[in-house]
């Protein structure tokens, strides 16, 4: 099992591309023009035509909106994780807050910050924050209390204390949240530059439907899925790699 | 050098502990013995001042512990839970030393030394998680050692590893103590434990606790886990200790 299924993961997406391309070849309906049409026109908008005026402005939305959030969540998540009573006081906020449907704030948005880039920025940035925030909270609660004992009896205060043991704590949970938040940022990105946008991938797919520009839509559409595919790889990666002691720790205590 | 006078803590309505008294003195090495749930633990957490007693006092060379003293270190029994998993060998055990006014030659002495000391050199840049338990809790002794405490308070420290690896563990620690000329307070609920390794054995009563009686230990040094275990004089004491837990237990469950 173990050897196929690195095979398996790569086979799996060709075989249903190949299904795909069978299936559409010679479509001639309007709304599914065969694969191959889509892959050409893909091509000639991608690669890299509108990568400058299209992709680098949405990817830097998504970055400064995803950054900023994370920032803020783990800032605001450290008191909150540490003191019951700031944790109390803040709870309906925080709850309320993250009820609202994020795409309900565009327009608010729209009328307060106006159509730029800080608007995108900052519904990103709101949406994001949360999963995050929470994350941040319950891994520093959830501490081990022989943990916090340890440091105690051992002096360990302060600046040390954080960086070094707490903020390493709840890391697993924090990347956790930091996991949801990045599907959300992609989300939102698109979500924002539909409504109120003059570049951007979501920007690019409304305007080639409202064009009949049908090719170009679904090319669009392919694109953010292997945005997000790339993003997850890259996230993975990195968790990996700082939580590379988690990992290890799991599975030495399962065995 | 630790008085605990008349040292009570109630949870609510429960007793833990009744009132306590006892001193240790300068290197002395006294173990704590008692049925389970005796409050041995809560017993510890005051001892060290990470919980404040309800009446009563702990002194430090006539000082009140109101909070952890530099002075002090403390193994705990959950090895794999007060180390750091993020942390090498080499950084658990140099994270206490951070807040020393030490500097970089000095500091890695210390830790080379402690982890030496408790047999473990060469594992420094291993993570706990890679290390057996026994290995594990060597760490933790080695964090002890390396912050220099004129008393070491250890809570069951080797309820949680098999008798082997526990044996060798007493040794150790028996070894450290002459190298580091510390003063150890060894709190555990086996008995042969207790007489094997102590210069004074204080058995407290069940809960509310109290102190039962303070025996002193005159078995030789170097100690060795057959000839000590083999002597009169071990048997004679282990049973004495086993008794006075006994009848206690039984009066209780009455």
């Amino acid at each position: 099992m173990r050897r196929v299924a690195p095979v398996l993961e790569v086979l799996v997406p060709i075989a249903l591309l190949g299904l795909w391309a069978v299936w559409s070849a010679g479509s001639d309906t309007f709304y599914y023009p065969p694969l191959t049409d889509i892959l050409e026109t893909f091509n000639e908008t991608w690669l890299f035509e509108r990568v400058g005026s299209d992709v680098v402005p949405s990817l830097l939305r998504l970055g400064a909106g995803y950054a900023i959030a994370v920032a803020a969540a783990v800032l605001v998540g450290i008191p909150l994780g540490l003191s019951r009573t700031a944790r109390r006081a803040a709870s309906p906020i925080v709850e309320f807050l993250r009820a609202i449907p994020p795409p309900a704030l565009l327009p608010l948005a729209i009328v307060v910050i106006g159509v730029g880039n800080s608007m995108k920025i900052a519904i990103i940035a709101f949406v994001c924050l949360w999963p995050v925030l929470l994350n941040t909270i319950d891994g520093i609660t959830g501490m081990d209390p022989t943990l916090n004992d340890t440091t105690r009896v051992y002096g360990v205060r302060g600046l040390t204390r954080l960086r070094l043991v707490i903020l390493p704590a709840a890391a697993p949970q924090i990347f956790a949240g930091m996991r949801t938040s990045l599907s959300l940022a992609v989300i939102l990105m698109v979500i924002s530059e539909m409504v109120a946008s003059t570049n951007g991938i979501g920007f690019f797919v409304l305007q080639s439907q409202r064009s009949f520009a049908i090719p170009e839509m679904w090319s669009g559409i392919l694109l953010l899925g292997i945005l997000g595919y790339v993003l997850n790889v890259l996230f993975t990666l990195i968790e990996r790699r700082v939580l590379a002691w988690h990992r290890g720790a799991r599975a030495s205590a399962l065995s | 050098m630790l008085e605990i006078r008349h040292l009570a803590k109630s949870y609510g309505d429960t007793h833990a502990i009744g009132d306590l008294n006892f001193t240790i003195g300068e290197r002395e090495f006294v173990c704590v013995v008692g049925p389970s749930g005796c409050g041995k633990t809560t017993l510890l957490k005051c001892m060290s001042g990470l919980l404040a007693p309800s009446s009563g006092e702990v002194r430090l060379n006539d000082r009140p512990v109101t909070r952890p003293p530099e002075e002090m270190a403390l193994v705990f029994q959950e090895y794999n839970r007060s180390l750091m998993p993020w942390m090498s060998v080499r950084n658990n055990v140099t994270l206490p030393l951070r807040h020393k006014k030490l500097d970089k030659a000095e500091r890695s002495r210390l830790v080379e030394d402690a982890v030496e000391a408790v047999g473990l050199a060469g594992n420094l840049d291993r993570y706990p998680w890679q290390l057996s338990g026994g290995m594990q809790q060597r760490v933790a002794i080695a964090r002890a050692l390396a912050y220099q405490p004129e008393i070491l308070l250890m809570d069951e420290p080797f309820a949680s590893v098999d008798a082997q690896t526990r044996a060798d563990l007493e040794d150790l620690i028996l070894e450290v103590r002459e190298r580091y000329d510390v003063t150890i307070v060894f709190v555990t609920h086996d008995i042969d434990e207790s007489v094997y390794l102590s210069d004074r054995i204080v058995v407290l009563s069940p809960s509310p606790t109290s102190v039962k009686e303070i025996l002193d230990v005159e078995l030789p040094r170097p100690r060795d886990q057959v000839e000590t275990k083999e002597l009169g004089e071990f048997a004679r004491l282990r049973a004495h200790v086993y008794r006075l837990i006994k009848r206690e237990t039984a009066r209780v469950a009455q």
